[in-house]
């Protein structure tokens, strides 16, 4: 039995708003992988509980008139990766989608859950900042969006205020049209493992040159990470080689990873540095340019 | 923290009367659904793996009030009138049986998959990925592999 | 014929449908949650402990510290009774302790009516500490000025040296290359699916039973009388089924616990089950070792001798202890027999948890040392990998220079012969660029191995079993030996049907093992049962056939010597297909005629005086990709001599799991540990990576089959060997397409990265 002190179910955000605003030391539970987790090794942080395990509205994924591409925070990793609308426009959350735990993880935990629980291994973060994904948030004053490179603050920290649920994440059509992209999960193991270093590549091409590309890390620093300047420097070169030991040459610039008992910075550096290359190298593939 | 929820086990209605507390494997082994088991209690094993709805969870990170309005399928209910469903069959003709613990969760997470496959060409590859929630320390996993081969095959003849 | 077909399991239905019942599926009314308070620090010792509020929370049946249990030292490891004072396993535990030994030592349990009441008192108790310096490291542990984990030990448990088959310094002296080598393993853990779990209870004003995971029960209930101070015929074991032990349950862990706090309670039911966390330091690991190893060889490169300088760490109690380095030593020299063989071996105390028996008993380790020297010794005089070990590899009459005797059967270099076969040795060895470079390399290795069947001369060996004939015709056969997943009831239940005659659905196999009522056999341990049990199933079906035959003789009049039993039948020996009356007959008289006959039943304990030593080999082919630090394995193969395969299916899913098990050791297992705290980093089966189905290619098993002769169905173990070899083939394989000897377990991307790195490849 799990250590629960109050525990509220809600049937729709508002209750669930109305819950969480009652009782600031509430948490949401949704598909329950991560919470109850911690409730096994009876962390106090997570004693009460709003439910919202079976809120519908959360579940929807649909495509606004405009292209973009509404995701429910309340998705589970089985249904996004088999929704025709993420796998043939946004593939590259598939990968990370169909990466995370095994299937039975998979079946029951939330993309929401992933991204709101801050931690730098989410393997939907990486291929969600490539394709600059918003988050919108509900809380009692109403609705907010922002991009989600914002929502990160630090190592399981996220700029979610207390009575605030997430309720979606947002892709727009002019950030997947025309886009190619690849993640890449490096674990210990080929399954049940949290990534050593995860990579996501997304470009564009014009050409000969990309005409735009974004790379993004997971454990690579306290939160997931976009590569800015390395997408600046990297931004109308030619699709080449050179493109690939420019971006691996650079990346580790904008990333911060760290020693730990799971793994050295030195190795996590280096299957970074390979991954870049690899990852883009891929993406570029997807996009028509094979580098040889 | 109690709650009353209405399920079916094994197409047989229950009502219950639940501690919010209890995961669905606490609420199941204590109703004599023993084969589900524990082996970690956090979701990195699959030996507790049961079908919600079809669909292959492990109960020990489901929370039991969750089962309410659901349909739960167990290793118990796969076997009827003492014939035993094509994948524990499959199982036992592959040698995927060895100390038995992990067996129920990953007779679940096979049927699943199987279901999910008729009539599809299947590569290991796939039905790897299909079981990779289930530790199994006995079988190196070869026969397992095998037994849902051999379930997809008959189901395409 | 029974005996050598695949047969599906006896147990086979009950484990696919669920109603197989393990230690947890029983419970009774009122049973009670017991839960260990464990230690937060490595090493130290308890200055104080308060347990008044856990006491009085409601729900709270009992706490008890180190200062409620006996103060009789006992020892768990689970070996039969020794008679020889020298052999004694090391008595170094107490029930609960004030001196903190490892982090994650048990000071106090907790007694109460549910596991989340039990969990909230162990928060209720306070515990002040005085820390002393963690001792993980051998230099740290052997140190001038460490404190002794265990007082007048000197943190040393055990040492011993030998040279045998010959005198070391001449042999040394005629060798004209000389190897060294230093490999280090890892520690690793079971990760049986099912935790340590056990219950006990009384059935009056002093006699324990208690129901427990283990592969021992006759030995467990020994333990429990020794550390409890009681006698053995009050003490009964029952064991149900078992979700896997690999060792970890050939040790007295939970069961004396559960027996003292259920006398303690008025015999109330007390449930101890251990979760994973608690299982992953709390109960058993592999000892890990340092070994240093000399190989001397002659210009032809032939192996002259074989030098070790080992060192085991224990942990924080002996269990197993030295045993473990003793028998690795011992149980791997029947590889290379016709070399010099000596050894200095020590196994240390040291602050982290507690090593004790797991597949193949030191013999890994051991192997992992011997076959990457010996790869490195090949590659010295230029030799073949392969025509390196068929030149010097056990042969059948070699003799062992430890115990002087012939090994009667050997198919080691039939078995590396099938291996080059299988995997294609030599068309790659073509085929492939003798210098690799690029990004992916491929590369192929081989690794041999020897192992025995059961612990004879160094234990004693008994078996027993008991057959009763049903009115129907079917018997029952009860064994001490224990089933715990490798099937020895179903190679059991074959046996008895070929030796009987009948057929083998008419065999029923007792698989719970209830002290008060199986024969004595020591258990599941050493590859031993269906060699050693074996020997006494068949002598027991002997007894059993020719009671059925004398009463045959005295309902047909037909003399007992000319008739026999064949399929279920009565039959006249020289004309078998001609049936005179059924089993079913014989038993239905023998039961109910009112003048004559009885119960016909049967029962032999019998003494096994031999071992047998199997041997194989593994042989691997794999891809590295050098910037990503990964091995990938393409083919693996295990071929092994274990004599007659009694069920071909089952002796093939000992192989492909123990192959698994020794991929995992290759590439992916070691438990963690911070060297400043003693804390164990990964005490869970995320972090510890045991191997998914995404993790182990499709797996190559083969038999050379050899007729041994000391067996009465010509069969060697084969429960624990498929666990050696795979790790140090997979060394030479990296070898093979890198260049790069990684000299420690396990090759995880990170340790292959700092071997590359040194390499200068990246």
């Amino acid at each position: 039995m799990f250590d629960i002190d109050s525990y509220h179910k809600a049937d729709t955000v508002d209750e669930a708003i109305a819950l969480l605003s009652q009782n600031p030391d509430a948490v949401p539970i949704a598909g329950g992988t991560d919470v109850l987790v911690r409730l096994h090794s009876h962390n106090p942080d997570y004693r009460h509980l709003v439910d919202i395990h079976d809120v519908a509205e959360l579940k929807n994924i649909t495509m606004e008139p405009d292209g973009t591409i509404v995701i429910g925070s309340g998705v589970n990793f089985t249904d996004l990766a088999q929704s025709p609308i993420v796998s043939v426009n946004i593939p590259v959350l598939v990968e990370g989608a169909s990466s995370i735990g095994g299937p039975q993880v998979r079946n029951v935990a939330t993309i929401g859950g992933n991204i709101s629980n801050g931690a730098p291994s989410a393997d939907a973060a990486p291929p969600l900042l490539v394709l600059n994904a918003h988050i919108e948030l509900k809380g009692p004053e109403g609705f907010r969006r922002l991009p989600l490179h914002q929502f990160y603050q630090g190592p399981g920290l996220v700029d979610r205020n207390s009575g605030e649920i997430m309720t979606c994440l947002r892709i727009s059509s002019t950030d997947y049209k025309g886009w190619s992209g690849h993640y890449c999960k490096y674990a210990m193991r080929g399954a049940m493992d949290i990534a050593t270093i995860g990579c996501a590549a997304a470009c564009k091409i014009d050409g000969d040159r990309v005409a735009g590309i974004r790379l993004a890390f997971g454990v690579a620093g306290p939160t997931p990470l976009r590569c800015w300047r390395t997408e600046e420097k990297a931004q109308g070169s030619v699709a080449d080689q050179t493109l690939l030991d420019l971006v691996s040459g650079s990346v580790l610039g904008d990333l911060r990873p760290r020693n730990s008992w799971r793994a050295s910075k030195d190795f996590r550096e280096q299957i970074i540095t390979t991954l870049s290359e690899r990852v883009l190298k891929e993406a570029l593939k997807r996009n028509g340019v094979s580098i040889s | 923290m109690n709650r009353n929820i209405s399920c079916t086990v094994n197409s047989k209605s229950m009502t219950w009367q639940i501690d919010i507390r209890m995961s669905l494997a606490d609420l199941l082994r204590q109703h004599g659904f023993t084969s589900v088991k524990e082996g970690c209690g956090v979701g990195e094993c699959g030996a507790c793996a049961v079908l919600i709805d079809d669909v292959a969870v492990d109960s020990c990170l489901y929370l039991a009030v969750w089962a309410d309005g659901r349909n739960i399928r167990t290793t118990e209910g796969e076997s009827k009138e003492g014939k035993l469903s094509p994948v524990q069959q499959a199982y036992l003709d592959t040698g995927s049986v060895q100390c038995g613990f992990c067996t129920p969760g990953l007779i679940m997470a096979s049927t699943s998959f199987v279901e999910q496959h008729k009539g599809q060409k299947v590569s290991r590859e796939q039905i790897r990925k299909g079981l990779a929630g289930n530790l199994c320390r006995c079988t190196g996993y070869d026969g397992i592999v095998r037994a849902v081969e051999q379930c997809i095959d008959a189901e395409k003849k | 014929m029974a005996v050598g077909k695949s047969v599906q399991r006896v147990d086979g239905v009950a484990k696919v449908t669920g109603k197989a019942r393990y230690a947890d599926d029983f419970t009774m009314p009122g049973m009670r949650i017991a839960k260990y308070l464990r230690s937060t620090i490595a090493h130290g010792r308890v200055l104080t402990i308060n347990t008044s509020k856990a006491r009085v929370l409601p729900g709270v049946d009992g706490v008890f510290t180190y200062q409620d249990i006996p103060k009789t030292k006992f020892a768990t490891a689970g070996h039969p009774f020794s008679m020889d004072p020298g052999h004694v396993d090391v008595a170094d535990r107490l029930l609960l302790t004030d001196y903190v030994r490892y982090m994650g030592d048990e000071i106090a349990i907790v007694v109460a009516d549910s596991d989340l009441t039990a969990s909230k008192a162990l928060s209720l108790i306070d515990v002040e500490y005085e820390s002393f310096q963690p001792l993980v490291n051998s230099e740290d542990i052997l140190g001038d000025d460490a404190p002794e984990i265990h007082k007048g030990t000197g943190n040393v448990v055990k040492t011993h040296s030998f040279v045998a088959g010959g005198n070391l310094a001449e042999v040394r002296e005629e060798c004209d290359h000389l190897i060294e080598g230093r490999y280090k393993t890892q520690i690793m853990q079971h990760c049986h699916l099912e935790n340590h779990t056990a219950y006990a209870y009384m059935d009056d004003h002093q006699r324990i039973v208690i129901v427990s995971s283990t592969q021992i029960p006759h030995i467990a209930r020994r333990i429990v009388a020794e550390a409890l101070d009681m006698d053995v015929g009050l003490v009964r074991v029952v064991k149900p089924f078992i979700g896997g032990g690999f060792g970890n349950k050939q040790d007295v862990i939970l069961e004396p616990m559960v027996a003292f706090l259920t006398k303690k309670l008025d015999g109330i039911p007390v449930r101890l089950r251990l979760d994973r966390e608690g299982g992953m330091i709390g109960t058993r690991v592999r000892h890990p070792f340092d070994v240093k190893v000399q190989v001397g060889l002659d210009k032809n490169g032939t192996i002259k001798l074989i030098n070790f300088d080992a060192l085991s760490n224990t942990g924080a109690y002996a269990s197993h202890g030295h045993s473990i380095i003793s028998a690795g030593v011992a149980k791997t020299h029947y590889m290379y027999p016709r070399a010099v063989y000596s050894c200095n071996a020590k196994t240390i105390y040291g602050n982290i948890p507690s090593a004790g028996a797991m597949r193949a008993y030191g013999s890994p380790q051991m192997t992992f040392a011997i076959e990457a020297v010996m790869e490195e010794a090949a590659r010295l005089v230029g030799m073949d990998s392969v025509e390196f070990r068929l030149q010097n590899g056990a042969r059948s009459g070699d003799k062992s220079q430890i115990t002087k005797k012939p090994i009667m059967t050997c198919g080691l270099l039939d078995s590396i012969r099938k291996g080059r076969e299988l995997i294609g040795w030599e068309k790659k060895r073509k085929e492939w660029p003798k210098v690799q470079t690029g990004q992916l390399r491929r590369g192929l290795g081989i690794a041999i191995f020897s192992y025995g069947s059961g612990t004879y001369p160094v234990c004693v060996e008994p078996g027993s079993a008991r057959l009763i004939l049903n009115q129907d015709g079917s018997v029952h056969l009860q064994v001490g030996a224990t089933e715990i997943g490798q099937g020895s009831d179903t190679v059991f239940a074959q046996m008895t049907a070929e030796t009987v005659g009948i057929s083998f659905d008419k065999v029923h196999v007792v698989s719970a093992q209830d002290t008060d009522v199986t024969p004595f056999d020591t258990g599941a341990y050493a590859s031993r049962q269906t060699y050693v049990t074996g020997q006494a199933v068949m002598r027991t079906a002997k007894q059993l056939k020719t009671r059925i035959l004398d009463y045959a003789e005295i309902i047909s009049g037909l003399d007992a010597e000319l008739i026999t039993i064949a399929d279920d039948n009565i039959v006249i020996a020289e004309t078998p297909e001609i049936a005179v009356m059924s089993v079913r007959d014989v038993a239905v008289d023998a039961y109910y005629d009112k003048n004559r006959g009885g119960q016909i039943t049967a029962e032999v304990s019998y003494k096994t005086r031999n071992n047998a030593h199997v041997f194989g080999c593994t042989f691997v082919d794999l891809s590295v990709d050098i910037p990503l630090c990964r091995v990938t394995i393409n083919e693996i193969y295990n071929v092994h001599d274990c004599g007659v395969v009694i069920n071909p299916l089952g002796a093939e899913g000992q192989v492909h799991g123990g192959m698994a098990m020794g991929i995992g050791a290759a590439l992916f297992e070691e438990l963690m540990v911070d060297p400043d705290s003693g804390r164990i980093y990964n005490n869970n089966l995320l972090d510890y990576k045991v191997p998914t189905i995404m993790d182990i290619p499709d797996l190559g098993a083969a038999f050379v089959e050899t007729y041994e002769p000391s067996h009465p169905y010509g069969a060697k173990s084969v429960g624990e060997a498929p666990v050696i070899s795979p790790a140090p083939a997979i060394r030479n394989a990296i070898l093979d397409a890198t260049g790069v000897a990684i000299n420690e377990l396990p090759m995880t991307p990170k340790s292959i990265f700092k071997y590359f790195k040194k390499a200068g490849l990246l």
